[in-house]
């Protein structure tokens, strides 16, 4: 589906936000490029900062297109960053230790150049799927890149308020790494917790926001330790101990065993968060459901929204509609 | 005489009109501070501790004690205490003993951190009405999981999980021997430590066979002196502590002046009645960091790897970098035990001039094992100093899994902090091992109380973490945003990892 109706759903929510960021992100939208990375880079200034990025790039692998991001001036929106995309094969003979070589590169090279801070911002890295984001509203965000003219089988959009950080176009969500996406309402009070065990993985918080660790936590215990989505996001938000001691044995050590190892991991304080891939979609709460969280089906198509309204804006004979419990993945897959 | 008499400390006063002349102070002043003279009371101020038990139980309120009612000129280098300690060991010729912790005036870093609370952003969760988890794991976590999923959906655990100690709030007490203290404090410390679902050290004097009904929740410990130590002793622990060194005396062993060595206590120790025991300063098999990981190993395979063993050590200057060795000896936690940390007995110039305060151990200690990526290899338990709930949840921010608490126990049961450890004359029957004091403490009631004093603490710190939006302790845990320092100089935050606050 085209990005229209998203739009639609996501701006008839605008009391949730105020106008300092929105984003979006879809899956599916470069089938010529499919097999290369798709950067998405903000430059401050294309003169002086494309040359050093670009000279980063081929040392690592090969750039084998490059073009500006179109965009379309809006009234209500300062175009302050120029954004580019880069299709880019890495060079998997760099990286020889590493059993997930062409990963491993994109990772490094969005951890360097984004806490470098150097005129570049690599904020969108996966394979046939790009994140649109600014700082404005959803409807002009949206007709800033002309959303409408992707067409995409997986998309997640965000509205943001912003607390903790000022909105800036790299602050508004989704937020991206390789192909996992992340948009969150909340506000993360591990967030410390959450940074330092993170960071002492290898991944570089820059981003001044508690939604990149979201997705630095799901590319680690996905990704890299091999857990399942449930059991990462049992992880994330798991049962009380209380829960715990009432389980059968073999039930109650796995709870445990995740627990003990993965407590840093835990996300504490108010947050409604959906994460996808190229084959998933995923939605969940904190452990006591302090932000809402509302899903809804429609044939084979899964929806997940803070507001019931906004999915009834792209379709109003969903079926299934339902509030999940505290800390209740819901998760859609992809079945091509 | 050249010296002569110094200025009192103390002057202790009785007002005649107030006094009913029941004698309670000369029954309970083990000092010998106040005897009878014909219908008088009469008072030799001289030997006053400051330990108020007089006050404690003069039912008029007729004792007044002053401090330092004479004092010496003034002077802002030649304080009072350097005079005494020049005198004194003008007239000795000895080291200088002292009892508790440091009691020089060093700014307190606790006092100078402030903790967070959430407004409108993030709602704060009420502990009344949410649940809220204390619960804490102390040993070796997994760095990962090996999960693996069966045909049937069933999520299967592959990897194999190391003993750990589960408390229900992260707050312990710490070692204080049978020897230190009496056995009757021992008893409401392990009475406090079962009830509560924590845990107590032994310290290095050995475990009293009353004390086996507890066990299950006692930390055997294995000092230098290894005081008591045999199978019987370590298969009783539910974890066992080696003790390298201590906050209060960093560098050196433990003391134990002979006459505090009773038959029971000489039982206990395994060693002969009247005898100093004077631990050691190095562990005679432990020469480097290789040797300790032996004894380590030595100790699990000599329960069957069935405990988790503890490294205890005194914060100093490379703290850091000995945690990080001690999480690569197949250790599963490393107690720092701050500068602040008690005593009963030891050399003066130790106790205030050697060693560094608890919080910056352990936040140097949290972000070196983060750095190598070893954090999970150990639990950190910090000790020394730890007086109210603030400073429990404030190093736990820190990076700390949980404390020790030695000083504040001893508080719960009557302590005043006079200092006088050293002596064994403790007029609350704490400090001494003669039996007409020992008697004076109830093990029952002061189980009582220490166990209220932990589960004070435990509800305060449910209701920081709830007004911090947080509901689990594993997410206080190194959250160092969520402290701020006031009035702290640069290089200590940069230490500390915490911005000031307004920032």
């Amino acid at each position: 589906m085209d990005g229209s109706k998203i739009r639609e759903a996501l701006a008839s929510m605008n009391e949730r936000g105020s106008g300092e960021g929105s984003g979006y992100v879809a899956y599916g939208i470069y089938p010529d490029y499919k097999e290369y990375y798709a950067l998405h880079v903000f430059f401050d200034n294309i003169r002086e900062h494309k040359v050093p990025l670009e000279n980063l790039l081929e040392k690592w692998g090969m750039i084998i297109h490059d073009e500006q991001i179109k965009t379309y001036e809006q009234p209500g929106l300062r175009k302050v960053h120029t954004p580019w995309r880069y299709f880019f094969r890495p060079n998997p003979s760099m990286m020889p230790k590493s059993t997930s070589p062409e990963e491993d590169i994109i990772t490094s090279l969005v951890m360097k150049v984004n806490s470098e801070r150097n005129g570049a911002l690599i904020f969108s890295s996966g394979k046939n799927l790009g994140v649109f984001k600014a700082a404005g509203w959803p409807e002009d965000v949206a007709n800033f890149y002309r959303i409408q003219d992707y067409k995409g089988y997986l998309w997640l959009a965000h509205n943001r308020y912003p607390t903790n950080t000022a909105g800036w176009w790299g602050g508004a969500h989704p937020f991206n790494l390789l192909n996992w996406s992340v948009v969150h309402n909340g506000e993360i009070t591990s967030y410390g917790t959450n940074r330092r065990y993170i960071e002492s993985f290898g991944y570089k918080c820059t981003m001044h926001t508690d939604t990149e660790v979201v997705a630095y936590l799901i590319d680690l215990l996905i990704r890299k330790h091999g857990l399942s989505e449930e059991m990462a996001v049992r992880a994330f938000a798991p049962p009380f101990w209380d829960e715990i001691d009432r389980m059968q044995q073999k039930e109650q050590e796995l709870n445990r065993a995740i627990r003990l190892a993965y407590g840093p991991a835990l996300m504490n304080g108010p947050f409604a968060i959906c994460v996808a891939n190229e084959n998933l979609l995923c939605g969940f709460t904190d452990r006591i459901k302090l932000r809402p969280l509302v899903t809804a089906e429609s044939g084979d198509r899964l929806f997940i929204s803070s507001e019931e309204a906004a999915i009834r804006r792209i379709d109003d004979d969903v079926t299934n509609i339902r509030m999940p419990g505290a800390g209740e993945p819901v998760i859609g897959r992809v079945y091509s | 005489m050249s010296i002569g008499s110094t200025p009192m400390k103390y002057r202790v006063k009785i007002d005649t009109e107030r006094c009913m002349q029941c004698k309670r102070c000369i029954e309970n002043c083990s000092y010998g501070v106040f005897r009878e003279e014909g219908d008088k009371i009469a008072i030799q101020s001289r030997n006053c501790v400051a330990c108020h038990r007089c006050l404690a139980f003069c039912p008029r309120d007729a004792i007044e004690i002053e401090e330092k009612p004479g004092d010496y000129r003034s002077h802002p280098v030649w304080t009072r205490e350097v005079r005494e300690t020049i005198f004194n060991q003008a007239k000795t010729g000895k080291i200088v003993l002292a009892g508790m912790g440091n009691a020089q005036p060093y700014p307190i870093i606790f006092d100078r951190l402030v903790l967070d609370a959430c407004q409108v952003t993030n709602p704060s969760i009420d502990p009344l009405r949410e649940p809220m988890e204390l619960r804490t794991y102390i040993g070796k976590k997994p760095s990962s999981l090996d999960l693996r999923q069966r045909d049937n959906g069933e999520v299967q655990l592959c990897t194999k999980l190391s003993p750990n100690l589960q408390i229900e709030t992260p707050i312990m007490i710490g070692h204080m021997s049978y020897g230190a203290i009496s056995l009757n404090a021992q008893t409401a410390l392990a009475k406090a430590a079962s009830r509560i679902g924590t845990f107590m050290g032994t310290g290095e004097g050995g475990l009293h066979e009353s004390l086996y009904p507890y066990q299950s929740h006692m930390i055997v410990q294995v000092a230098s002196g290894r005081f008591g130590v045999d199978i019987n002793y370590l298969e009783r622990g539910a974890a066992i502590e080696i003790k390298i060194g201590q906050g209060a005396k960093p560098g050196i062993g433990g003391h134990l002046p002979g006459d505090k060595v009773c038959a029971d206590i000489s039982c206990t120790r395994m060693i002969p009645e009247g005898t100093d025991a004077i631990s050691p300063a190095p562990h005679h098999d432990i020469y480097s960091i290789e040797d300790l990981k032996q004894l380590v190993r030595g100790l699990k395979e000599a329960t069957e790897w069935k405990k988790p063993v503890f490294v205890k050590i005194a914060a100093v200057h490379n703290s850091a970098a000995i945690a990080a060795g001690i999480a690569r000896s197949g250790a599963d936690a490393v107690v720092v035990d701050g500068f602040r940390g008690g005593s009963g007995a030891t050399p003066r110039v130790f106790r205030d001039h050697v060693g560094i305060p608890v919080e910056a151990a352990v936040a140097s200690v949290d972000a070196k094992l983060r750095q190598q990526g070893i954090r999970n290899e150990v639990s950190i338990i910090a000790s020394g100093g730890i007086r109210e709930s603030a400073d429990v949840a404030k190093i736990i921010c820190l990076g700390a899994d949980a404390v020790y608490i030695g000083t504040s126990a001893l508080v719960a049961m009557g302590c005043r902090v006079c200092g006088t450890c050293y002596r064994g004359t403790c007029a609350w029957g704490i400090a001494t091992q003669k039996p007409e004091l020992v008697a004076r403490l109830d093990p029952e009631v002061n189980a009582v109380q220490v166990e209220n004093l932990i589960h004070g603490w435990t509800l305060e710190l449910a209701e920081l973490m709830g007004a911090a939006g947080i509901n689990s302790i594993e997410s206080l845990r190194g959250n160092r945003d969520r402290l701020r320092g006031y009035m702290l100089d640069e290089g200590l935050m940069n230490v500390l990892d915490v911005k000031t606050v307004g920032a």
